[in-house]
């Protein structure tokens, strides 16, 4: 009964939150295929936001300390996967010690190299001096890698990004910490995969990921981090996170 | 063509709200903290105005604050700034509060003598929020009366467009487009968008 040309002058409507639940639910389904009417309803809701805004008052102190007090008995989610995971998005677990766990890692890292290294051989002739340099600092990353890996304290952590995974593996008596992904989701050019050490919730830069699958060294010392995440960044990265973590795993 | 001179939004100044939210998405508190400072006045002062209690509105701003702390990693700076998602979050625990205690025209009846007009002590000070105050007002005005009464009884009252067409005696098509004309005719005056 409801034409679209009705349904796209509910944009104020919604955008205020002055629709029932049935026509809500009928304008959301509209939303979804109506690029020029999701860009209204962003545009009102920032228009009301500042009608919003203009009532500010100053906040009584006592709030703050219930909100402050408030926040260590809430769990945070993780960021929305692609691929639609539950309310909790994906979780990071933990794993144990060696064993064949880290050897079926090794075996994925040298999987991993010899991939890019497979990429690498195909580069033209006239990039092949190039090419040469990149793979010579692969296979010292690679060995690096595989290096940590034979830590006798080493541990490692997983989690998941989209069909993507991310491991990290560290080592406190080397104070050195390595990352595997593979098959993270594709990144456009000007985007890059960067990771951090989480130094109590300051995100400190650890270098970035050169492709969506690939192993690397962590960029300086582990230090006192509790973990590492991984952002999404300009390419060349970023002095700070600008982004939400795709990924974060803890050293547990 | 815009010729408004466009005086800051709350957020122009002050700390890059994405990047802090960035940051509290990896549970950092101290972030979240400037977060807060940032955001809560805005945010107790447009809960107050919907439900007009204070003790309630105290409540409502409380659970908005933790709710962005809980969702700080879903935020997509891509589909718009920080202020407005919060803002978003504030006016939807608000007017979900108003339509579950009671009908808004019962509530209007029981308010109508306290009518709202923050004490001057209570509104924010610094001169960038009069400036926001005297901005909107002045768009606000630009509005015809149908068009000012429709978004404001919808937003700052949390009435829904049924309650404001009745309340004023329109049909329901009219209320809707006035809505939308409304925000359109604001959106330009406040400089918003693109």
């Amino acid at each position: 009964m409801t034409t679209a040309a009705d349904l796209h002058t509910l944009t104020g409507a919604y955008a205020a939150h002055a629709l029932g639940d049935t026509e809500r639910q009928a304008f959301e389904r509209h939303l979804a295929q109506c690029p020029a009417c999701t860009q209204e309803v962003r545009e009102f809701t920032a228009t009301l936001a500042r009608l919003g805004s203009a009532e500010a008052v100053v906040p009584p102190a006592e709030l703050r300390a219930r909100v402050m007090a408030g926040i260590g008995t809430v769990r945070q989610l993780a960021p929305a996967s692609s691929t639609g995971d539950g309310p909790d998005g994906p979780g990071a677990r933990t794993g144990g010690r060696l064993g064949h766990r880290l050897y079926r890692l090794a075996l994925a890292a040298s999987v991993a190299a010899a991939a890019s290294l497979g990429v690498l051989a195909y580069q033209q002739h006239d990039q092949a001096e190039q090419a040469r340099a990149r793979t010579a600092a692969l296979a010292q990353q690679q060995a690096a890698f595989g290096s940590l890996l034979t830590a006798p304290d080493a541990r490692t952590s997983t989690a998941t990004a989209g069909s993507g995974v991310g491991t990290v593996v560290w080592s406190q008596s080397r104070g050195q910490a390595g990352f595997l992904a593979s098959g993270l989701p594709k990144l456009p050019a000007d985007r890059t995969y960067q990771l951090w050490y989480n130094d109590a919730g300051t995100m400190r830069p650890a270098g970035l990921l050169p492709a969506s699958t690939g192993t690397v060294l962590l960029t300086g010392p582990i230090g006192g981090a509790a973990g590492v995440g991984v952002t999404v960044e300009p390419a060349g990265g970023s002095p700070h996170p600008t982004a939400a973590p795709t990924m974060l795993l803890a050293f547990t | 063509m815009n010729t408004v001179v466009h005086l800051s939004g709350p957020h122009r100044r002050g700390p890059d709200l994405q990047e802090l939210v960035a940051k509290v998405a990896f549970g950092d508190q101290d972030a979240f903290g400037r977060l807060y400072d940032a955001v809560a006045g805005p945010v107790l002062g447009l809960v107050r105005r919907v439900l007009r209690d204070p003790a309630q509105s105290e409540e409502v701003a409380q659970e908005v604050m933790l709710e962005v702390w809980r969702t700080a990693a879903r935020y997509r700076p891509e589909l718009g700034e920080v202020m407005p998602w919060v803002m978003t979050m504030a006016h939807r625990r608000a007017v979900d509060r108003v339509r579950a205690a009671q009908a808004a025209a019962d509530r209007d009846r029981k308010a109508a003598a306290q009518s709202h007009a923050p004490a001057f002590d209570e509104v924010a000070e610094q001169v960038e929020g009069r400036l926001e105050r005297e901005q909107v007002r002045r768009c606000l005005q630009g509005l015809t009366e149908l068009q000012r009464e429709s978004v404001t009884m919808a937003y700052y009252r949390g009435y829904s467009y049924r309650e404001v067409a009745d309340l004023l005696g329109s049909p329901l098509g009219t209320v809707k487009t006035r809505m939308r004309d409304a925000l359109i005719r604001l959106r330009d005056c406040l400089g918003v968008g693109s």
